[in-house]
């Protein structure tokens, strides 16, 4: 058993210590040290497997820290945990939301103990997702994840959220019903087919065994029920609802983790285990990606509620990661995985400061705001940084993100894609659009309200939250390299093996 | 290495840039603009120090050429083992030339702000800065770098990155007064509208990079072969027209220059930094640097930037002659003067001789321009400081009252007409040259475009300090003018002192096409017929000006804006183009697409789920009354089952 099982361990412990917590402050105690510990975890972690990597190149050992122990031995579901490039960054990233998370929710009110007790729960489930490379076991992960959603959004949500909050477990429950029979149906043809029956990931794509015309029956499931919760048009609407009643934190993790979980299992799952259908299917899913990347960005223009804006600007965005998975180049795949982290950095920062605002003015609507500059610069700022770092800003980490896409769906050189890939462009303007016109009356101009002045500016802990996130996007928006090599390490070989270039990624 | 401390001309900024932006708000104002002017000498005096050493201490290689000194260039990102994403510092003969108009009028700028950006007392006398005074300097610390940025670009990409950078800062700046509506709006136009351009750049990126294999502006492919890949030959040559939409979006040409003349919100000294010297050339600077590329791949397509922004100095020039904003005047004088510098790229036929005077005219009008322009705007700003107020109905006058800005603002004035000796007469007759050389139609058109400028310029001058003094119509009621304080005037001398002198410097032992020496005829007091030419058409617009506009109480003006009503008030809207623009984002990309996606998103798909929603509890409430617990109720559907089933066996 390697230190990966730290990442499921810590959170476990921190559930049975807000349990066993007397008042608020223990509470809040524990979440620090936690989300601390986890936040070194992860930067120990990427440390770890940079310097693991010089000595096991990705072609040999596609995934290290592995341990493996079985769990139900007659279906061979094992306890498989491993990491390459992409789920250390994952790591990274929802380590890196967890901790911000903490300080953006250190004055949620009631029940805080319940609250953080279901925060750490859904982290459980992110961490034990993106660690594990057992069929079985990451749907597990999967679905502890995606109910605590349902309480955190149904009691310390705003507006409509039992609506909203059953809206999205609902339909995030019906993208695991699909999953689920996509995943019987690998393990099950490829034992069929090889003789060989197991849940590993690694083993499914080093056999390589199942049929074409059956892999083309179960790759649309399980790409449709990932890509539900990966904002897939038309399978998107419980996004908008749902953040817009979820609370502040809540929303951070949901858009910042929880939706990247749907472009990582489309990539490590529908298209890494499933590669002939990946390739004959790709086009079906690039023209839903092409319009889900614009219709997002339109929509988001005429939206009058904060929340609905970013939400559907992450359509957008997420629509952007799933659009760049099926251009399949090596490229364009690194720049997918870079615009999770970039995605799941900018908007989680997007709805910390949403969430700030909204809890000070008392309304997200963008038409009774304005002039928050003069208020709350801090704020304000960081709502302008978070709308430049969207828009695709250089020195912001959606620049890099978007290039390393654009770059690479050019490589395909066919009529086609590069339509596709010329109308997916078009969406930096109009996000440029609905960023400037949101930033230009909320933050810019008059003081919408005379009440507005007496509302006061960020709190030290709402500064720990925004300030990190905004250091984190900078960061990987000035200096990409070093994401970028940790990345390609592992979608290279993917990509090798997805379009079958190369030597097929062995134990 | 010989310019090894040339990484602090990126990086000195963008450290200023840092501190006035965290730690600004607590300094004092004054130790905060001190900062980021101190670093911009520091800037200045190190492009000094380089262009001396590329020029003359280095001087040309042994094959007579200047060389290209790549003093950095590391990878930034890596797209596959073939194509990166560097960032670099070159270093070639437009670059350095680049440096120094940027550090220059910078440097000017920031000093000049120190007055300009001040709270005044009756009596003009400063009372405080204004607030958001370190803001100011953080805005233009980043500016400057990543204008620098721009031009020292080793490759395309990069040129992208810091182009976007600039525009971003251009989009803060012009929105620095942001309680303003009108700020607000102009400096959103005005990144939509450059982002909008921007796009076409990117594309036009992507398909060069994926015919040439490479982002840099200096192919060593060989033409022949790059030309055999399937539709290079058509792809080529459209990547290349792409990227210069992308210029064309910066440089404010035709259809999308809308958004400079409302970018005069911005605080003055932007408007002469960012507005009219730098920023707005970036397009200029872009097609100048890819031209060995167009001359090589695409020489037929140039010639179309040569139409469009020929036209567009003739459109530009047109509406400039009505404008009443003195800013506004200025900003379609400037659209007026880029095109002048893209119609002289358009030209060039071939990499050396005759041809290629085109490029040199054109950079040589981008240096003095910049000058006179900068010089212009800021004399602007002085005007403005003391009126308080754009328009020239609060003007008039005032040369009694402003002497010096007077005199610089004339010497600017004469310069951009291109008079004799003045800096502008030098370059922008290289210009109409050029265009002769390529199509005499051309010539004559730039040449009347000429004379539009002396009359369009002359007639601002005339209002602002001659014709009715505003002030003497009512002094008792009315604030008296006087002149600006050292702080201003200094940095109008300095760059007068430049646009006098500037027209002499022989430009073109530094700058060519094919980088050997060409000599300016006119230096040399060798008057070819299209000198005199444009000589005489600059002075009828200059006589036209001075009888319509210089006497007091001249009707003359008045009476031919009310017989030509519609021509008049068509000019003065810009000739509905912006009102185009307005059409086509509200009515047709709100109207036609978003709205109606917004709405088919929450009824159409989400009505979709809702229903499934809806169906499902609707189906499961249908059947629940047959799980009624009623006992006789369920004996009557077993034995109807029963007998049912029977039957069916029976029947097989």
């Amino acid at each position: 058993m390697t230190f990966l099982t730290l990442f499921v361990v810590i959170p476990v412990v921190m559930l049975l210590a807000l349990w066993l917590a007397r008042n608020d402050s223990q509470v809040r105690g524990v979440m620090v040290v936690g989300s601390t510990a986890l936040l070194a975890l992860a930067i120990y972690l990427v440390l770890a497997f940079v310097n693991a990597r010089e000595t096991m190149p990705a072609e040999q050992y596609p995934f290290l820290f592995g341990t493996a122990i079985p769990w139900f031995e007659p279906l061979n579901i094992y306890y498989r945990t491993g990491v390459d490039g992409i789920s250390v960054v994952m790591l990274l990233l929802s380590s890196i939301i967890v901790f911000t998370g903490t300080f953006a929710s250190w004055q949620q009110h009631p029940m805080q103990k319940e609250y953080f007790l279901w925060f750490t729960l859904l982290s459980v489930g992110v961490y034990g997702f993106f660690i594990s490379v057992d069929l079985f076991t990451m749907f597990m992960f999967y679905e502890v994840a995606l109910i605590p959603m349902y309480l955190l959004i149904g009691v310390w949500g705003t507006g409509p959220k039992e609506y909203s909050a059953m809206k999205l477990t609902l339909m995030l429950m019906g993208g695991s019903a699909l999953l689920i029979i996509g995943i019987l149906g690998i393990y099950f043809f490829n034992g069929q087919f090889s003789g060989q029956y197991t849940m590993s990931v690694v083993e499914i794509a080093q056999l390589h065994a199942i049929p074409a015309f059956i892999q083309k029956i179960f790759f649309p499931f399980i790409f449709i029920g990932f890509g539900i919760l990966g904002a897939l048009f038309p399978f998107h609407t419980w996004s908008p609802d749902g953040h817009a009643s979820a609370p502040t934190a809540v929303s951070m993790l949901h858009a910042g983790v929880l939706m990247k979980l749907g472009g990582y299992g489309c990539f490590r799952v529908a298209m890494y285990l499933l590669p002939e259908a990946a390739q004959q299917l790709s086009w079906v899913f690039l023209i839903l990606t092409t319009i889900s990347v614009v219709y997002g960005a339109l929509s988001a223009c005429v939206q009058t509620d904060l929340k609905y804006i970013n939400a559907y600007s992450s359509v957008s965005h997420c629509g952007m990661v799933l659009f760049a998975l099926v251009m399949m180049t090596q490229t364009a795949c690194t720049g997918a995985i870079l615009q999770m982290l970039s995605h799941g950095l900018m908007t989680a920062l997007f709805f910390a400061v949403i969430g700030m605002i909204y809890h000070r003015a008392g309304t997200r609507d963008v038409r009774k705001l304005g002039g928050l500059m003069k208020v709350m610069p801090f704020l304000a700022v960081g709502y302008v940084i978070a709308g430049l770092a969207n828009l695709g800003l250089p020195g912001f980490s959606g620049f890099v993100a978007e290039m390393n896409i654009f770059v690479g769906a050019f490589e395909v050189n066919d009529t086609f894609h590069r339509a596709c890939t010329i109308i997916a462009c078009t969406s930096i303007v109009i996000t440029a659009v609905y960023i400037l016109r949101v930033v230009g009356k909320i933050c810019y101009q008059k003081v919408a309200d005379e009440s507005f002045f007496k509302l006061t500016d960020a709190t030290w802990d709402e500064r720990v939250a925004v300030g990190g996130l905004i250091l984190c996007v900078a960061g990987l928006g000035l200096a990409p390299l070093w994401a970028q090599n940790i990345i390609n390490d592992a979608v290279a070989p993917m990509i090798h093996h997805i379009m079958g270039t190369g030597a097929v990624a062995g134990m | 290495m010989e310019y090894s401390y040339s990484f602090l001309i990126l990086l000195l900024p963008f450290l200023s840039f840092l501190v006035l932006g965290l730690l600004g708000m607590k300094m004092k104002k004054p130790v905060a603009g001190l900062i980021g002017t101190a670093v911009l000498g520091v800037l200045w005096c190190m492009s000094l120090y380089t262009a001396y050493n590329y020029f003359f201490a280095e001087g040309r290689g042994a094959d007579g050429l200047f060389p290209t000194v790549t003093v950095f260039n590391f990878t930034w990102m890596k797209f596959t083992e073939l194509l990166t994403f560097n960032i670099g510092f070159r270093l070639t003969p437009i670059s350095v030339m680049m440096l120094i108009v940027i550090t220059t009028v910078s440097f000017m700028v920031h000093i000049y702000s120190f007055g300009y950006m001040a709270e005044r007392d009756e009596n003009y006398k400063k009372e405080e800065y204004e607030p958001g005074f370190q803001r100011f300097y953080a805005y233009l610390s980043l500016f400057t770098m990543s204008m620098l940025g721009l031009v020292v670009a080793t490759n395309i990409f990069q040129m992208y990155l810091f182009w976007e950078l600039v525009g971003v800062c251009s989009y803060l700046l012009i929105g620095f007064y942001y309680p303003k509506h009108a700020a607000v709006h102009a400096s959103k136009k005005a990144f939509i509208v450059t982002r909008f351009a921007d796009l076409f750049f990117l594309i036009g990126i992507l398909f060069y990079s994926y015919y040439v294999g490479t982002f840099n502006y200096d192919l060593t492919a060989d033409p022949s072969l790059v030309m055999k890949l399937p539709g290079a030959a058509y792809f080529l040559p459209m990547s290349l027209f792409l990227m210069f939409i992308g210029g064309a979006g910066k440089s404010a040409m035709f259809p999308l220059h809308i958004w400079l003349p409302d970018a005069m919100e911005g605080p003055t000294p932007v408007s002469a930094l960012i507005h009219a010297a730098t920023m707005v050339v970036a397009g200029v600077y872009q097609v100048a640097a890819l031209m060995p590329i167009w001359v090589a791949y695409a020489p037929n397509t140039l010639h179309y930037i040569a139409y469009i922004a020929a036209f567009t100095a003739f459109y530009a020039a047109a509406v400039a002659c009505c404008q009443s904003d003195i800013k506004r005047g200025l900003a379609f004088s400037t659209i007026s003067q880029i095109a002048y510098m893209l119609t002289a790229l358009g030209v060039v036929t071939a990499m050396e001789g005759e041809g290629s005077v085109g490029y040199m005219a054109s950079l040589f009008h981008l240096f003095t321009h910049a000058m006179f322009k900068a010089l212009l705007f800021l004399c602007s700003g002085a005007i403005i400081v003391i009126i308080g107020s754009n328009f020239k109905e609060y003007m008039g006058g005032l040369h009694k009252y402003m002497p010096i800005t007077n005199i610089c603002f004339l010497i600017g004035t004469i310069a951009i007409s291109g008079f004799w000796p003045l800096a502008g007469f030098f370059s922008k007759d290289e210009i109409v040259d050029a265009c002769f050389h390529f199509s005499p139609y051309l010539g004559y058109f730039m040449t009347l475009v000429s004379g539009m400028t002396a009359f369009y310029m002359f007639r601002l001058y005339y209002v602002i300090f001659w014709g009715d003094s505003y002030y003497e119509q009512d002094p008792d009621h009315r604030r008296k003018p006087a002149e600006v304080p050292f702080i201003m005037w200094g940095p109008l001398v300095f760059l007068s002192v430049i646009s006098i002198f500037a027209g002499w410097i022989p430009f073109g032992h530094f700058v060519s096409l094919d980088g050997h020496v060409e000599e300016i005829a006119l230096q040399h007091f060798h008057f070819g017929t299209t000198a005199w030419m444009s000589l005489a058409v600059a002075t009828i617009g200059f006589a036209l000006a001075t009888y319509m506009y210089a006497p007091k109480h001249n009707p003359l003006p008045n009476k031919l804006a009310t017989a030509m009503p519609k021509l008049h008030k068509a000019a003065l809207n810009r000739f509905y183009i912006d009102d185009a623009w307005q059409f086509f984002t509200h009515k047709i990309v709100f109207g036609c697409f978003s709205i109606p996606i917004a709405w088919f998103d929450r009824h159409v798909i989400d009505g979709m789920f809702n229903f499934s929603a809806w169906a499902t509890q609707e189906g499961g409430q249908a059947i629940r009354p047959w799980q009624s617990g009623d006992v006789r109720q369920y004996a009557v559907w077993f034995l109807t089952g029963s007998v049912a089933l029977t039957l069916i066996l029976l029947c097989i």
